[in-house]
């Protein structure tokens, strides 16, 4: 019982997503059941019915597109020691920020007519433009080993460790031809790594969804980007389809 | 019964896909309302993928599903292929197909074990059964895993797919893993026999609901990826008049639109296509729909998740028989299809776990498409 009052309580919360970190959440536990000792789920809509609001550390998946979920965010927040942004939706505002390159009222009125005004929303953002964020486990999706490894650390009451250097270094140790040499285009000099730049390893480049190095301008891979004729500000403009919202905030 | 009042409502409901409220109320006897409630955030995909390369579509739109990101993947080439005149390879079509068997088996098994049994065993999640009826939980996570693992090795991951692209594959298995894929898919047949004999302890509802099912067919396999749009009132449909039978409308209480055909709605997915393709069923996946009591037009919503466990059987006897037909022929590398200098229309349908799915991009140049 004592064991059991020593476990601390964790939810899951989703909002603008496609519940794929979720989903991958699931899958890392189907290989480290030991967690389910660790750590007690109070809340995880998509699996289980029970529904607890005592919990310490909030995992929220997805961006924050419309004003009404705001309030909901900020009470996830009150009530959690810790918050983590669960994926690119969630850490970058991700995939759901690339309409807000487009006018609004425009995407608005593109798929849902003269009944547009029906459905709140507004620009989509990362959670962190709404509340303050503790940890970021990165990536659309997460990856499941380093979801592990950040529960692991958190329970250990140590900060998450990120890697800062680019998915470069992952893909050169795993011996791939280099997409750029295949004709492709890769964001890989200036993304930061833990993936095990799995798109490269099958052949496609990488699109950024696990976000920036910490200085790109330093860190970047500049031997890669000198071999093929490019320069880090190519690479960041070329980083639209996880990180517009970046971007617009950068040019704004 | 005259007297009878009810007020249900259900906000967020558990152990379902996505968001939603239900609202039953009736007064007196007399059913006033029943609707259920779409409340996630629109997401406006359609306007994402306009002025964005062809080559990016189906890496945004699988974004779109967590769970039917193969599927949502694999229609949205199709509609780019289609509108810019390509014709995937005999290898890419087989690849295509087994992959599609990996997110069918995924996404069935998790709904099947995690979502719907704990309600009928009287749980509330996955969770307890661990204690519980722990060889049951094991079995649902090996037949997970190597629908995962089925996915990995074709796409690079099953949740979002990296390696499918317009006219081909940027990665392939080697024969090594279809072999020891294939070791696996054969067991599983022994959990799918214990999976049947399990679903038919359940207690599965006693309702019927007469209505109209719709589902791609094809005249000479069990239809996941094209195929003609047929229902069981008898209409039949190219895709590209998909829109006959989606008549999206909008409704003030949903984000979700809704969509009708002949009657006031119709239902699609594994009871659906069951419906309307049983006959192109493998014999073991007839056989243990017989053995469910599952025979064509089966009216009970419920049984949905029966046909899921006839259509897993159907997907791992047609994986075995994908992963030889890929093995005797030998995988080779081939280039993809450069960009034919212009673009059409362009369709695409498949069936993903939860039910037909079109895309269908109106422009899809070089620079610009939109769904
Ligand atoms: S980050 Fe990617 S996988 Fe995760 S919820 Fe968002 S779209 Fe889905
Ligand atoms: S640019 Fe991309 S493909 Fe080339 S080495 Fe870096 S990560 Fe690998
Ligand atoms: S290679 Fe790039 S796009 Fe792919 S998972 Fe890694 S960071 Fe994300």
């Amino acid at each position: 019982m004592i064991g059991d009052l020593m476990k601390p309580k964790v939810a899951f919360f989703d909002f603008t997503s496609c519940e794929g970190c979720q989903l991958t959440v699931v899958d890392s536990l189907q290989t480290h059941v030991d967690l389910l000792d660790a750590v007690e789920i109070v809340q995880f809509r998509e699996a289980m019915t029970e529904k607890g609001e005592d919990y310490a550390i909030a995992f929220v998946e997805g961006s924050i597109s419309r004003a009404s979920d705001e309030a909901r965010l900020r009470r996830i927040r009150e009530q959690a020691a810790i918050v983590v942004a669960l994926g690119a939706c969630a850490h970058l505002g991700g995939i759901n920020a690339i309409r807000n390159a487009q006018p609004l009222d425009d995407v608005r009125k593109y798929v849902y007519g003269d009944k547009a005004d029906w459905y709140e929303t507004y620009p989509a953002r990362p959670i962190s433009a709404v509340v303050k964020v503790d940890a970021v486990i990165p990536g659309c999706p997460i990856d499941r080993d380093e979801f592990i490894g950040v529960v692991k650390a958190l329970l250990l009451g140590k900060k998450p460790p990120l890697p800062d250097y680019p998915v470069c270094v992952e893909c050169k140790r795993k011996e791939n031809v280099c997409v750029f040499h295949k004709g492709g285009f890769c964001l890989g000099p200036v993304i930061r790594a833990g993936c095990g730049a799995i798109c490269p390893t099958c052949g496609d480049g990488c699109e950024g969804c696990r976000g920036l190095i910490p200085n790109p301008n330093q860190d970047s891979m500049s031997d890669v980007l000198v071999k093929y004729g490019l320069t880090v500000a190519d690479m960041l403009a070329r980083w639209t389809m996880f990180g517009t919202y970046q971007q617009m905030e950068a040019g704004s | 019964m005259s007297n009878i009042n009810i007020n249900i409502e259900v906000h967020h409901v558990t152990r379902v896909e996505g968001h939603g409220n239900i609202v039953v109320n009736a007064k007196n006897g007399v059913l006033e309302e029943c609707r259920l409630e779409i409340v996630e955030t629109p997401r406006f995909f359609e306007a994402m993928l306009r002025g964005r390369p062809y080559t990016e579509s189906s890496h945004i739109t699988s974004r779109i599903c967590g769970i039917c990101a193969v599927g949502h993947a694999t229609a949205s080439l199709r509609a780019t292929e289609n509108a810019l005149g390509i014709e995937p390879s005999e290898q890419t079509v087989l690849l295509r197909k087994l992959n599609f068997h990996g997110e069918i088996l995924d996404s069935h098994v998790l709904h099947i074990y995690m979502l719907v049994a704990p309600d009928l065993l009287g749980v509330g999640s996955v969770i307890p059964l661990v204690q519980i009826a722990p060889e049951v939980v094991l079995r649902a996570l090996r037949i997970k895993k190597l629908a995962g693992d089925l996915c990995a090795a074709l796409c690079g991951r099953h949740t979002h797919p990296i390696a499918m692209a317009v006219g081909g594959f940027t990665h392939y298995p080697t024969t090594d893993e279809l072999l020891a894929l294939r070791a696996r898919l054969v067991d599983a047949r022994a959990d799918m026999d214990a999976t049947v004999a399990l679903a038919k302890t359940l207690p599965w509802p006693a309702f019927t609901r007469e209505t109209e099912y719709i589902a791609l067919r094809k005249e000479d396999e069990y239809a996941f990826i094209d195929g003609t749009v047929t229902t069981t009132d008898g209409g039949r449909y190219p895709i590209s008049d998909y829109r006959k039978v989606t008549n999206e409308r909008l409704v003030t209480h949903s984000t979700a639109k809704h969509t009708a055909h002949k009657r006031e709605s119709y239902m699609v997915g594994a009871l659906a296509r069951f419906n309307v393709n049983h006959d192109q069923l493998h014999p073991r996946a007839k056989a243990a729909a017989a053995e469910l009591g599952l025979t064509p037009l089966c009216t009970n919503p419920f049984l949905n998740t029966a046909a899921q466990v006839v259509e897993m059987i159907h997907s791992i006897e047609d994986a075995i028989q994908l992963i030889d037909q890929l093995v005797a022929r030998g995988i080779r590398p081939e280039p993809l299809p450069a960009f034919p200098g212009k673009a059409g229309e362009g369709f695409g349908a498949c069936e993903v776990p939860r039910g037909i799915l079109f895309h269908n991009y109106p422009d899809a140049g070089d620079a610009g498409a939109g769904v």
